[in-house]
This record gives C-alpha cells, sequence and structure tokens, in this order.
C-alpha cells in the first residue's frame, strides 16, 4: 500500500525542473506538518487503550486513588492472573471460536455456491435469485429478533450453539461479494475444462474457489469478526453460563463493576485480546478486504 | 490488489454467464450450489421477516404460544401514539447525528494526513483501526471506567485544564453525548480506511500538474480531493447512517437506555416490549416501523448513488 507515495514521477529532468525543485521542498514541510498533527492523534487514540493497561497492572487498591495517576506504585500481573485463574474467560474464548469459526466456514461455503450459480451457471430465474437475495441486506435486525427467538424456542434450540450459529450464516452482503469477485475472473480456465467433460461442482471446487483466496479471506475473516462481535442475538438465546461468548460474559460484568477496577480491565483487555492478535496478523487482509471488496462503491 | 486485477478482467470479459456462442441449457447443479444458502435464507432472513409483519397484526405474548387474537393495525397505532416510541426514535437520530458528522470528517482528516505521511502509515492505521476490532463490550468496559465521576480519565482531564467535569454517563444532558465520544473513537477506523482506499485511487500526476500549475497544499485539497472523494463520501456517510440507525450495543450496555429512558434508542425500545413487557405483537409493529424507516433511508441512498453516477 505504501507503493503509491513512491510512484511520484520524477519530473527533474523536464523543463520545469525549478518549480519541481520548490513543489518538493514546500511538499515536504507541509508533509512533516501533516505526520506530526497526525501522530499527536494517533496517539490519543490509544491513550483507553493504554489506560485500561495502565489499570489493569495496578493493584485494585491503587485502581482509585484521588488524584488520578498513571504513575503505577507497585506494578502487578495479579489481575490478570485471578480473571484467568477465576475460569470464566477461557468457556467465554470457546464458545467465540465455536460460533464464530462455524460462522465464518459456513457463510464463506454456502455464499460462495451460491454466488457460483449466480455468476457462472445458466438457469431459469437466476436474476430473480440474485435481486430476492439482495434485497435481504436491506432487512435489519431489529426486524428478525423476535421472530427468531420465536422459531428457536418453539423446536427447543435456545441455549445451544445451533441457535447462535445457523441465523448468524446466511448473510446476503457476502454472496454480493463473491458475485461481484466470481465476475471478474477470466473464463478461458473454466471454459478449458469444461470442455474436458469436468462438472460444476468439480471446477467451483478446484478452479474458482483456488483462484478466489481474496475475496475468501476477505468474508471469512468479515463474518468471523461480525460473529465475534455479535451481542444482542447471542444475549437473547444464550443464559447458561457455560455457553456465553465473550461479548455476554463480559456484558455480564458490568453490573459487578464494585471496587474490582483492575480486575474489571484486566478481562476487558482479554476479551478484546484474540482480535486484537488477529487483527495484527491480518492486517493486510482486513484492510485490503474493506477497501477492495465492492464497499468501495 | 485485488481491485486493480477485478476491474482489469472485468474490462475484457462482460459480466455474467457466456452466450452467444451456443445457446446454453439449464445447468441443475445451480440449483443444488444454491440450496443450501436459500434454505438457510428463507429460514432466518426472509421467513422471519414475514412472521414478524404477521406477529405485528396480533397481540401476541412471549409466555403464551400461538399468535394471540387478531389486532389489525392497532399495534401500530399504538406505537405511533406512544410517546416512548417517539424518543426512541428521536434518540436514535440524535446518536446519527451526533456520531456521523465527526465520523466522516475525522476519517477524511485522519485519512488525508496519513496519505500525505512517507513513512509511519502501518502505525496510524493501527492506532485507528484497532479499536474497531474490539468487542462492543470490551469498549464499554474501558469507556465506562474512563469516564467514572470523579476518580475517572475524562474528569480528570478537563479538572486539569480548570473544567467542572459533567456527570458523563449519568447526567441526561451528557450521556448520550459520552456514548457517541466512545463510539467514535470506537469505529473511525473503518471509515479512515475506506478513505486511505479512495486517496489512493487518485493519480499523483492530477497534484503535480496543479503543483506545477503553482496550486498549494490547501488548494490542492480543495480543488483535487475533495472533488474526487465525493463517492467515497457518499460511501461513507450512507454506511454510517445506516450503521448508527442500528445502535444497540454501547447504548444497552453503558447506560440501559438511561439515565431514566434518557437514551434508549429504537433497537432496545423493542427488545424491552418484546422480552421484558413481553408485548411480541407490539415489539414486531414498532420493528416494522424501523424497517420502514431504514428503508427510506437506503432508498435516498440510491438516489444519490444514481445522481452522482449520471453526472460522473
Amino acid at each position: 500500500m505504501s507503493t503509491a507515495v513512491s510512484e511520484v514521477p520524477d519530473l527533474r529532468n523536464t523543463k520545469e525542473r525549478s518549480t519541481a525543485a520548490s513543489y518538493d521542498n514546500r511538499h515536504k514541510t507541509f508533509n512533516r506538518l501533516c505526520t506530526g498533527v497526525l501522530i499527536a492523534f494517533s496517539v490519543l487514540w490509544l491513550v483507553p487503550i493504554f489506560w485500561a493497561l495502565d489499570t489493569a497492572v495496578k493493584p485494585n487498591a491503587e485502581t482509585t486513588k484521588i488524584p488520578t495517576t498513571w504513575f503505577i506504585e507497585n506494578p502487578t500481573l495479579e489481575s490478570f492472573r485471578t480473571v484467568l485463574e477465576a475460569g470464566d474467560i477461557w468457556k467465554w474464548y470457546l464458545s467465540s471460536f465455536i460460533t464464530s469459526t462455524a460462522v465464518a466456514a459456513g457463510t464463506v461455503l454456502t455464499a460462495s455456491m451460491a454466488a457460483y450459480a449466480i455468476s457462472r451457471l445458466h438457469f431459469r430465474g437466476r436474476n430473480a435469485v440474485f435481486f430476492f437475495i439482495l434485497a435481504g441486506i436491506m432487512i435489519p435486525v431489529q426486524v428478525l429478533i423476535v421472530p427468531l427467538f420465536r422459531e428457536f424456542d418453539a423446536v427447543n434450540l435456545l441455549n445451544t450453539y445451533w441457535a447462535v450459529i445457523l441465523p448468524q450464516i446466511p448473510t446476503a452482503i457476502a454472496v454480493f461479494i463473491f458475485v461481484q469477485f466470481f465476475n471478474g475472473l477470466p473464463k478461458e480456465l473454466e471454459e478449458a475444462a469444461r470442455v474436458d467433460g469436468a462438472s460444476s461442482w468439480r471446477i467451483y471446487r478446484t478452479i474458482v474457489m483456488p483462484l478466489s483466496r481474496p475475496a475468501v479471506s476477505a468474508v471469512a475473516i468479515f463474518t468471523f469478526v461480525w460473529s465475534w462481535n455479535n451481542l444482542l442475538w447471542p444475549l437473547l438465546v444464550l443464559t447458561n453460563p457455560n455457553l456465553m461468548t465473550i461479548q455476554v460474559g463480559l456484558s455480564s460484568q458490568i453490573g459487578n463493576y464494585g471496587i474490582r477496577y483492575a480486575d474489571i480491565m484486566a478481562s476487558a483487555l482479554l476479551g478484546g485480546l484474540p482480535l486484537l492478535a488477529a487483527f495484527l496478523l491480518f492486517q493486510r487482509n482486513i484492510v485490503e478486504g474493506i477497501a477492495g471488496t465492492g464497499l468501495k462503491g | 490488489m485485488t481491485t486493480s486485477t477485478v476491474a482489469g478482467s472485468r474490462a475484457k470479459t462482460p459480466a455474467g454467464p457466456r452466450t452467444g456462442q451456443r445457446p446454453q441449457r439449464t445447468d441443475r447443479s445451480a440449483y443444488w450450489m444454491l440450496a443450501p444458502f436459500v434454505a438457510l435464507y428463507v429460514l432466518f432472513v426472509i421467513g422471519p421477516t414475514i412472521y414478524a409483519f404477521i406477529l405485528s397484526l396480533f397481540n401476541g405474548s412471549l409466555v403464551r404460544g400461538g399468535l394471540g387474537s387478531f389486532a389489525g393495525l392497532s399495534n401500530y397505532a399504538n406505537a405511533l401514539q406512544s410517546q416512548d416510541f417517539w424518543s426512541s426514535v428521536w434518540h436514535t437520530l440524535l446518536f446519527t447525528i451526533l456520531t456521523t458528522p465527526p465520523l466522516v470528517v475525522l476519517a477524511f482528516f485522519f485519512a488525508l494526513l496519513a496519505d500525505r505521511a512517507t513513512r509511519g502509515r502501518w502505525f496510524f492505521r493501527l492506532a485507528f483501526f484497532a479499536p474497531y476490532v474490539l468487542p462492543s463490550a470490551v469498549l464499554s468496559l474501558i469507556w465506562i471506567w474512563i469516564y467514572t465521576p470523579d476518580s475517572g480519565l475524562a474528569s480528570d482531564f478537563l479538572g486539569r485544564i480548570g473544567v467542572t467535569a459533567p456527570g458523563w454517563l449519568g447526567d441526561p444532558n451528557w450521556a448520550m453525548i459520552s456514548v457517541a465520544i466512545a463510539t467514535v473513537w470506537w469505529t473511525l477506523g473503518f471509515n479512515f480506511v475506506l478513505y486511505l482506499a479512495g486517496l489512493q485511487d487518485i493519480p499523483r500526476e492530477l497534484y503535480e500538474a496543479a503543483a506545477i500549475d503553482g496550486a498549494g497544499p490547501i488548494q490542492q485539497i480543495r480543488r483535487i480531493t475533495i472533488p474526487l472523494l465525493n463517492r467515497t463520501t457518499t460511501l461513507v456517510a450512507i454506511l454510517q447512517v445506516i450503521a448508527s440507525l442500528k445502535i444497540f450495543d454501547q447504548i444497552y450496555l453503558m447506560t440501559q437506555g438511561g439515565p431514566n429512558y434518557s437514551t434508549r434508542p429504537a433497537l432496545e425500545y423493542i427488545y424491552d416490549e418484546s422480552f421484558t413487557n413481553m408485548r411480541i405483537g407490539y415489539g414486531a409493529a414498532v420493528s416494522m416501523l424501523f424497517f420502514i424507516l431504514i428503508l427510506i433511508a437506503s432508498f435516498v441512498w440510491l438516489a444519490i448513488v444514481r445522481q452522482q453516477g449520471r453526472t460522473a
């Protein structure tokens, strides 16, 4: 992404040599100023996270001292130990991990298959089906919670992972992203395979999907993050503490503040840690996914 | 970059299945490939939407099974006459009004600065985008702590510069503003990244040419950057409005809609009516009314995008 900056054409050999030089100078100063302002803001943006960290490594008693201070008299990891040993957070991690992975896998698989049929295969009602699916982008979660709750209640699936996972799989926007991507893939390979007698399933599995890594990773990452951060639906269907996701578990802490601020901040940080780590690992894919999957307009 | 390859190859091959060479026969496997998604989609999106509409016409209760007695449009009439309904709509709009302008303007401003920075972009991306991946419960826990009266970081900071701190989340006049500030901090990174991508699509030659004609940096931003980012701005603003209209998490977690219902948004009103008061028919009617509001917002977006497509 940073290459664009170095691609400024070299103007120095042209007639406008002197203008270009003063352009360079003026711009260097201006660019430095910009960078300075931006550094100030980005540090400001990190303050809340560092404040949480600062609080978490204080002993509980030190957190409520007045005046408020960043200074830590007795730094300790006690709070992290308390939270990890209490054990709830491990259950939450596991629940979040199981449900989000299942949602991401389910969405990638079902949405890409549907999108392949829409993008490549000839069948009656193709446009109607695509329109029907796109209409779903408009339907807000507000409308769905009450009837979905009744549906799962009726089949006795409340308080199961199924209730959390299944409704999150049919994401209309994922189909849209895959269709956009497949439409852009060259068709020559597929046509050659078809001449050799390959079935649509085989072409989907061995040609189209391997070529679609960027779309697959974008959809997988986003549905995983959305599912991981989904609060309302899991909150409604999971009341069993053993099945709670990170979001539901942490939100149950909000009432119990007490004076254990260090513990609370430690559990908040631990709750945010998996996705922060994933973000650091997949920074490129995430950023390109946002910029590149048709979201650009 | 995926975008450039997509755009490049799209120019060569027309979208959709190839037609013309030989008459195509319906490929039966298409139906099987559509089946899993469409089945889940009908069960968990379309079906529930229709069910919600039906529920909204009855006086259903969460504890009793079945639909309850037929109510016609009375649930809708009750909602439209209810002060709680209108105040929840107003809170949702207020939240949208408070968050959208800073989320668009600040994201644009930061992206503009980052575009000019020659190095350290990974750091800016990290600083602004990292909060976006945090679960809303984490964000809420951290900001409730920051907003703690007296000993909290926010009050402490204001105290240091000689300003008396408001009661933040506990003050009906400040609760929504406090939630809005936390939200701007939380989601700005997403818009920032969209803007960065938009900025990189502007050919550098334009700036070069402008500089040769004597345009300073500010003029360049006004005459080149802002007009060329028009489409990105529309997209960012509309995505933002639609996301803000669905506000639930932060308010539910940070204020529970309080103090004294002064921040309760529409989604929480639906939640309260349906699951706390168990009036699911009424809750469904409110949700349908809200759906109409979001549809209107979406159509306004479509209209704007169409118009831009025509003028571009």
